[in-house]
């Protein structure tokens, strides 16, 4: 019997390293993308937008490492310049889905009665339209642009963090130190910022931080549509869309810029995942 | 569950009109002024007069709270208005392409169910060995893809370097459906495979299936007749609530790849600025998407025994 449990402690102990060894390394890889995104102006090798019309298509190699555009644009240097603006919108609008949807979501919980059933309706009403759907119709209204993306992508992505940051007030409220603190004369901001907040914070940045990479896939999406940044913003989803007459002769033109997508949305759901074993260990192995 | 049926369908109907109220102030606020649009798309030059007498034949001087009740009024006698550059019915329009999309979602998800649940319950029974890592790290994968990468890819091999498939249209028969639905399914069946995994590691951690392990129930009796019954009735409601992110994704491979349903039709209509058309899709989407969960969620309270026989108004 001591054997054996012997043995499960050492099991758990060789999983609790692996999970912060594997936050380093993925904490890394993501703060790194966003440090070229931050400092991509001095880290390209061309100037993404300069065009040169004799050195246009070149394959991968040499002096371009990437390849070069139908302009002759360097795909490297454009690539990189894309992480501006794909990177920092998705984290643009994480953040700002986060902030509305559990400010809307506490007052909510905690406020409860009227107030609480529209804001629910109307997050139902926003719920009701399939993802992708409503970004499409709100884009394309106000016309391109990839903050209007932004703007389109918040509009159907808040109700999810109210939803989550509503039920959790909703647990915590029926709470014995809710009472007691109630009891004890605290107020309203008090109970809201000292008591609320810290314990809804890790599932909300769970989910925010999770939601990171589909922001990207999704950002990148409507841009393929020509609903996001238009040309001749380097932008991931829309250097892909302008390639793609190119796909047969030069795929380098759509293989550079898709497989950043997909490294960088791996990258930050691999650190999401993470970040969700460190918060919420019941959910570890999902 | 008859008193639970009436009260989801009274539910829905301010849904509906959120909805529907949703859709009218967006392309209002996107059209600045339909008739210039329309001006613009006729090319035929008009004065003030013609155009303000226009606007009241259209009842575009009302307010707009009126305005969204007489359209509504339009919308339940099914005239939901004409395209802005073909001045077809948008309605007509839009049934004539449904099947297409129809069609592609279907194949969709009947290869994600014949991918993720043998996948998912594989991962599950090896949890920690090797084949439920290799199972995860492709799922993990295939959701990092964004689909429309994955279309150009498989563009890219099967179609310009093997040559084995058309490229675009779906007038080639089967074949034609091939990569879109690949498409789809891939990153639908890579999400979808996880939450089986989770679902079925749930259930098999369950008392019960320790106590049949030690009465000696064999471990295929009990993954067969005991947890696969239990996870199936949660696994079934996850793949029908994956629908709607299966309905906003057809757009974009549906334009990739030619292929003539509703998510084209949204998709050419957004660079010709013909709003209509996109009204009717987004609602139409809203309404299919309402509806299917609404279904989902009815039948899996009738198929959950502790609702169904519990509470009658559960």
């Amino acid at each position: 019997m001591t054997e054996k449990q012997k043995i499960t402690i050492r099991k758990q102990k060789v999983v609790k390293d692996h999970t912060k060894r594997k936050m380093i390394i993925f904490g890394a890889l993501a703060v790194g993308v966003v440090l070229t995104a931050v400092f991509a102006p001095y880290l390209v090798p061309y100037d993404p937008y300069e065009q040169d019309l004799g050195s246009a298509l070149l394959p991968p190699g040499g002096a371009h490492l990437l390849g070069t555009d139908r302009y002759g644009r360097d795909m490297l240097s454009r690539v990189i310049m894309g992480s501006r603006s794909t990177v920092f919108s998705a984290l643009l609008l994480v953040l700002v889905i986060t902030g509305i949807g559990s400010t809307v979501g506490i007052i909510c919980g905690f406020h409860g009665g009227k107030l609480d059933s529209f804001l629910m309706r109307l997050s139902d009403v926003f719920l009701a339209f399939p993802g992708m759907v409503f970004a499409i119709a709100v884009a394309s209204v106000m016309r391109g642009g990839i903050m209007n993306a932004v703007v389109a992508l918040a509009c159907i992505s808040w109700p999810k963090y109210a939803r989550i940051a509503r039920s959790q007030v909703l647990t915590i409220k029926s709470t014995p130190y809710m009472a007691a603190a109630k009891l004890s004369g605290s107020g309203t901001l008090q109970m809201i910022f000292k008591h609320i907040v810290p314990n809804i914070a890790g599932t909300v940045v769970v989910t925010a931080v999770l939601d990171i990479g589909t922001m990207i896939m999704e950002i990148a999406g409507l841009s393929f549509l020509g609903l996001g940044a238009t040309p001749p913003t380097a932008e991931w989803g829309s250097m892909m869309s302008n390639g793609r007459s190119m796909l047969q002769t030069s795929p380098w033109v759509i293989l550079a810029p898709g497989t950043t997508i997909f490294l960088t949305v791996m990258i930050f759901n691999l650190a999401g995942d993470t970040v969700r074993d460190i918060l919420d260990p019941r959910q570890r192995g999902r | 569950m008859k008193k639970y049926i009436i009260r989801r369908l009274l539910q829905l109907l301010p849904i509906l009109l959120g909805i529907t109220l949703l859709s009218f102030l967006l392309m209002n606020m996107g059209t600045a002024d339909v008739i210039d649009v329309m001006e613009n798309n006729t090319g035929g030059a008009l004065s003030e007069e013609e155009k303000d007498v226009l606007r009241a034949e259209l009842g575009l001087d009302r307010p707009i709270l009126e305005q969204y009740v007489i359209w509504l009024g339009k919308i339940v006698r099914g005239d939901m208005g004409e395209s802005f550059v073909s001045g077809q019915p948008v309605s007509a329009m839009f049934v004539s392409k449904l099947p297409a999309t129809i069609c592609l979602t279907i194949t969709s998800i009947l290869l994600t169910v014949l991918l993720s649940i043998p996948l998912g319950i594989l991962s599950a029974v090896k949890q920690n060995r090797l084949t439920d890592y290799i199972i995860r790290f492709l799922s993990f994968i295939g959701n990092s893809l964004p689909n429309f990468f994955v279309s150009l890819l498989l563009i890219y091999f099967f179609s310009l370097k093997l040559n084995l498939l058309p490229v675009m249209g779906n007038h080639a028969g089967w074949k034609s459906v091939i990569l879109p639905t690949l498409t789809l399914a891939l990153s639908m069946a890579s999400r979808y495979t996880r939450q089986v995994r989770a679902t079925v590691l749930e259930e098999l951690n369950k008392d019960y299936v320790q106590g049949a392990r030690a009465r000696g129930v064999g471990e295929k009796r009990i993954l067969y007749f005991s947890v696969l019954r239990a996870s199936m009735l949660t696994i079934v409601t996850l793949l029908a609530l994956s629908i709607g992110s299966l309905l906003g994704g057809t757009a974009i491979v549906e334009s990739i790849f030619m292929w003539d349903g509703v998510g084209k039709m949204a998709v050419d209509a957004i660079t010709m600025r013909d709003y209509p058309v996109i009204q009717v899709y987004v609602i139409w989407m809203a309404i299919i998407y309402v509806c299917v969960n609404l279904f989902t969620d009815m039948i899996y309270h009738y198929l959950d025994p502790r609702i169904r026989l519990g509470q009658e108004d559960a």
